[in-house]
């Protein structure tokens, strides 16, 4: 039994002596192969005695417990150094940037456009459009602004032929709208406008949101509601205050001119009014019926009021390192 | 509309200060754009009289004054000025005075002792230039604070005037809805009729009596042309931002501001025969008091003699009858004539009058005479003379109708709740003369208001006189419905939000581009024009989005940006058949490298399928690209893109001419889409997921170089064996095993069968078949 646990400790020192498995499968085979040493020794047990044999069996197979449980051991050990091996050689600077294909965005005149369509929507505005270059009737008459009337000398027009111009106001789309769709009607009508003008604060072309609810209990009171709702949302201010001031337009009827409460003062933040019967008329709405508000906003404005831009001329010079700041 | 504070003041005085006048005209609608001193503030300087003026014993240039301040003994002062004389009165300084920008204190000038100091004008901030100190008229009374003197604590108020407002546009008018505003009593100056002390009358005759209602004049004999203007007017209308020129001039524009009526006076020495008020006849010309010599048309109004035209009335006077030096006898105009008559005359002269200004808009025709009255008043006190009686043609004025407001509908409209008791008052405020009907009021509006039409002008008037800040901000309540959400159309939000995704940046660029990029860049030959562009690089509309891409691209790279992705939503404009239209266009622009500069990717230049893969994003995969040819972009490096079979735009690389034209160190790749086509979709619908797993099969061809790859998968598409679910190209090669002018390409093809597992067999067949479809269509031979 001597030679039997000199067995034990050789194998146990055989294994421990590999590197890898392969080393380790050749120390198996010293042992436990066709003529390993406890091969040998089982097979040794056909010269006992029946009576020597089950003991002798038994101590051998103790033994060979042993010496597989030490090979386990030592597999695993190998194992286990190979992978430890294999992940410190894949180990990578997770600090190293990303490939980058390139940021890009949007424009701020866009994200001030979407936030505004998002807020009107959301009390049930839809979406409408109109063509930019315009006949003198939607642009002008149908809004109640007769040829030689003074108020067009208010607008500096930009003429394509005599008879139409680039629209000086998103207004004309109420026009087409309301000669489309019967009321209750709801919408906003963003878009481009232009200017004869242009100079630090004027940009001969720039974009104007337009505003109509036309139904049968519209008040100017709810004018005066859903605009300073819409602003304090907008600035995500609840203490923003919205005045109104009496104007003129010809084509509302009590008019009036939107400032916004800014720093110590009032900011001029658009135009709005109820819809002059005169513009009913022309789209054949029956003004004894329907009343409705209308009103128009300087989306650059809002722009500008939002994202403290101080100079009109950077929304259309598109300077990349000007844009990319509304990323 | 510019005045002074206390002109104003002296016909309505609120107890409010100038801050709180303005705020009130302001929330009135009538928006005072500027309010700010008519002098910078100093104190202390009074009228003085040098009694004596002896040179300086040290100083050539300096005199040693004594000067009477009206402070019993005469002050020495030091003064450098040489109109500095014994006798004169000029403005003082004394010790302790604030000037603008400095103090002045007791001093030694040269070892004389100095006690203030005589200013000039621009000393005192009344100037920006002077030469000397201020000469002060000889009756200016000696002791009396400059600032009194000049009305210096004065301000300046601009109102920025809407239209509808003509009532306005005087003094007089503005104090009335001050009144009406604030109740503060109004008094205007009392108009005595001018008594006549001769017979004498010009003789008028009214040809368009619809043109010019009411026409009023009279003869003034033996003025005195030359009379000097009184300061306190010339003051005034300096204040008003109108020079002035002589005493008769002077007072006509005065009265103007005054009382809103525009006057006009003739020399009446220069008229021939009787004046007559008719349509100018095409081909008269006439020259203007502003040295213009017009061509009148017959739509035209004129003031005419039994010879020729001598003023375009309302509107400006001529040179041959106007007002001079040498005048005695004027005869002195003040009519009304229809705005509708006057409106777009001066505009289409290229200038515009105060005069024009007032009548386009409407002027008081119940204020003709009185204004005129006030004129000869002032006149005959100014320039003397002899006044006499009016003359006057007067046919059927402008009515003013009745106009029902019912107070049920006032309310509703403003939203507010008001009582007939407090509506009559506020009516009553504004002089609108009215009675009591069932349920409102019966509105006649006065003379002066040429804006008061429907019910709507009457709310308004109610409204701005209770105040828009009284009216409540209220939330609408509404029939609350949702609104409709198609599903299958996408919106531009979602294109911007693809193409940002994809490392683009969204620019805005102007609609009007040079006519250069249209000629050259798009080849369109008639582009729209502006008629009035604002200038000759921004004069025509854009029928494409590339022009503001590579201008915006030059400008990005003239800031050392070195890798630029751009893109604009807009419209491009077309005209047909004397209309417009106007398609909405996505367009990009991709320059520089693929990627940014970065450790893990080798610098690769952007190229054509770059951007393509962009476009396909766009387009969910949907689109055709088929070979084809654009003045813009390099021949064998652009696309049609073809949608649903319809041409829906371009993918191409800038043409190398263009990149040399416009300097880019680099070439561009740009494309350019129709909207609308990429947000139709199609809803989702299920078919069925195959329960077992597909079958991949290859197949390698050889074709000539010239065929395109997308014919050949639409040939194989083209199939309909609904055993194949997909066919993508995986490999293209060219070069060693492949003769010269071939290509070889790798396809694979993906078959299912939803019912059962593929056979070897059946999945055989199809790629047979797929072979024979590229064999007879393209003289394709399968590669080994």
């Amino acid at each position: 039994m001597q030679n039997l646990d000199h067995i034990i400790s050789e194998a146990q020192q055989d294994f421990a002596a590999c590197a890898s498995i392969a080393d380790l499968e050749q120390a198996k085979a010293r042992y436990l192969g066709k003529s390993g040493s406890l091969t040998e020794a089982l097979k040794g047990l056909g010269k006992l005695s029946a009576e020597e044999r089950p003991a002798a069996g038994a101590a051998i197979n103790v033994v060979k417990q042993q010496v597989e449980a030490a090979l386990r051991q030592r597999r695993d050990a190998i194992l286990q150094a190979e992978q430890d091996r294999q992940l410190a050689s894949e180990t990578i600077d997770v600090t190293l940037p990303a490939r980058s294909a390139g940021a890009g965005g949007l424009h701020p005149v866009s994200l001030t456009l979407r936030r505004v369509e998002e807020l009107f929507r959301s009390i049930g505005f839809e979406v409408a459009e109109g063509p930019e270059i315009e006949s003198d009737f939607y642009n002008f008459t149908a809004l109640n602004i007769p040829e030689d009337h003074p108020a067009r000398a208010m607008h500096d027009t930009f003429y394509v032929d005599d008879k139409h111009v680039l629209r000086t106001h998103t207004s004309p789309v109420q026009v087409h709208y309301m000669q489309d769709k019967a009321p209750p009607l709801k919408i906003i009508a963003p878009g481009r406008v232009y200017r004869v003008d242009s100079d630090a604060t004027h940009s001969p072309m720039f974009h104007q949101v337009e505003g109509l609810w036309v139904d049968e209990h519209i008040s100017f009171a709810n004018l005066k509601g859903v605009v300073q709702d819409f602003l304090q949302r907008f600035f995500e201010r609840d203490d923003l205050q919205v005045r109104f001031r009496p104007s003129f337009f010809p084509f509302t009827e009590p008019s009036a001119e939107m400032d916004m409460s800014w720093g110590d003062g009032w900011l001029e933040i658009g135009g709005c009014g109820m819809v002059h019967p005169e513009v009913f008329r022309h789209v054949g709405i029956d003004s004894g019926k329907y009343r409705g508000f209308a009103f128009g906003l300087g989306v650059e404005r809002l722009t500008m009021l939002r994202y403290g831009v101080n100079d009109l001329r950077l929304f259309f010079e598109n300077d990349l390192r000007f844009l990319k700041q509304f990323a | 509309m510019q005045f002074s504070e206390h002109w104003l003041r002296q016909y309505v005085n609120p107890a409010l200060d100038s801050q709180g006048l303005s705020h009130a005209l302001t929330m009135a609608g009538l928006e005072v754009e500027e309010l700010e001193p008519v002098a910078a503030a100093f104190t202390k300087v009074v009228v003085a009289e040098i009694i004596s003026a002896e040179k300086h014993p040290d100083a050539d240039r300096l005199q040693v004054c004594k000067v009477d301040v009206g402070n019993g003994e005469p002050l020495q002062i030091v003064c450098g000025a040489p109109n500095a004389r014994a006798g004169l009165k000029a403005p003082c300084a004394l010790v302790g005075a604030e000037l603008p920008g400095f103090k002045i204190k007791q001093a030694k000038v040269r070892g004389v002792e100095s006690f203030g100091m005589m200013c000039s004008a621009k000393e005192l901030g009344l100037a920006e230039e002077s030469d000397g100190i201020l000469e002060l008229s000889a009756d200016a009374q000696v002791g009396q604070d400059i600032r009194a003197l000049f009305d210096l604590d004065d301000k300046l108020f601009t109102l920025k005037l809407t239209p509808n407002r003509t009532d306005c546009l005087s003094i007089a008018g503005i104090a009335r809805d001050v009144t009406a505003l604030t109740g503060a009593s109004l008094t205007l100056p009392e108009i005595n009729p001018v008594a006549a002390v001769h017979t004498q009358q010009q003789g008028v005759k009214v040809s368009e009596p619809d043109a010019c209602p009411r026409y009023a004049g009279r003869l003034i004999q033996g003025v005195n042309a030359t009379a000097p203007t009184p300061d306190w007017m010339v003051r005034r209308l300096e204040r008003s931002g109108i020079r002035s020129i002589s005493a008769i001039v002077d007072i006509t524009n005065y009265v103007l501001l005054e009382q809103g009526q525009p006057l006009h006076a003739f020399d009446a020495d220069k008229l021939k025969g009787d004046i007559e008020v008719r349509y100018a006849r095409s081909g008269e010309a006439l020259l203007l008091l502003n040295d213009e010599n017009v061509t009148l048309s017959n739509d035209m109004l004129v003031i005419a003699d039994d010879s020729s035209p001598l003023a375009l009335a309302g509107i400006m006077g001529g040179d041959g009858s106007a007002v001079g030096d040498a005048t005695r006898n004027i005869f002195l105009e003040s009519a009304f004539f229809a705005p509708a008559v006057i409106v777009g005359k001066a505009r289409r002269l290229n200038f515009s009058t105060d005069s024009s200004y007032r009548f386009e808009r409407g002027v008081d025709f119940g204020n003709t005479v009185q204004a005129l009255e006030r004129a000869s008043q002032l006149i005959l006190e100014i320039c003397g003379g002899q006044a006499g009686p009016v003359t006057e043609v007067l046919h059927d004025l402008p009515e003013r109708k009745p106009v029902r407001l019912r107070l049920d509908r006032l309310n509703s409209v403003l939203g507010i709740v008001l009582d007939a008791a407090i509506v009559g008052t506020l009516l009553e405020r504004l002089n609108f003369s009215f009675t009591l009907v069932d349920g409102g009021f019966e509105v006649v509006p006065p003379s002066y208001r040429f804006d008061i039409e429907i019910e709507e002008d009457l709310i308004e008037e109610v409204a701005r006189l209770h105040g828009y800040d009284n009216i409540p901000a209220l939330a609408p309540h509404d029939d609350l419905q949702m609104l409709p959400a198609a599903e299958a159309r996408l919106s531009r939000n979602w294109l911007r939000d693809t193409l940002a995704a994809s490392g683009y940046q969204e620019i805005v660029s102007y609609s009007f581009v040079d006519e250069a990029w249209e000629r050259d860049f798009l080849g369109n030959a008639n582009p729209i024009a502006l008629k009035n562009p604002i200038a000759s690089n921004l004069s025509v509309m854009r029928s494409g989005l590339w022009a503001g891409l590579i201008e915006t691209l030059t400008y990005n790279l003239n800031r050392r940006q070195e890798r630029v992705r751009l893109f604009e939503i807009g419209s491009a404009y077309f005209a047909e058949d004397a209309a417009y239209r106007e398609v909405g266009r996505i367009s990009g622009l991709a320059y520089g490298d693929a990627e940014p500069e970065q450790w893990a990717l080798a610098a690769r230049e952007v190229d054509f399928f770059d951007v393509k893969a962009a476009v396909d994003r766009l387009t969910n995969g949907r689109a055709q690209y088929v070979a084809a040819q654009h003045a813009a972009l390099h021949p064998g490096q652009t696309a049609q893109i073809v949608l649903d079979g319809q041409p829906v735009g371009w993918i191409g690389k800038l043409h190398p001419k263009w990149q040399q034209h416009y300097q880019l160190p680099r070439s561009a790749v740009l494309f350019e889409l129709d909207v609308e086509p990429l947000l139709q979709r199609e809803v989702a619908s299920y078919a069925q997921v195959a329960k077992f797993p597909p079958v991949r099969r290859d197949i390698a061809v050889v074709v000539d170089e010239i065929t395109p790859i997308q014919s050949l998968l639409d040939t194989m598409r083209s199939s309909k064996n609904t055993l194949i679910s997909e066919i993508s190209l995986f490999d293209v090669y060219r070069g060693k095993g492949i003769a010269e002018g071939k290509k070889s390409l790798a396809f694979l093809v993906l078959m299912q069968d939803t019912q059962k597992t593929l056979t070897d067999a059946e999945a055989d067949a199809v790629m047979a078949e797929l072979l024979d479809l590229l064999v007879r269509h393209h003289g394709a031979a399968l590669r080994n």
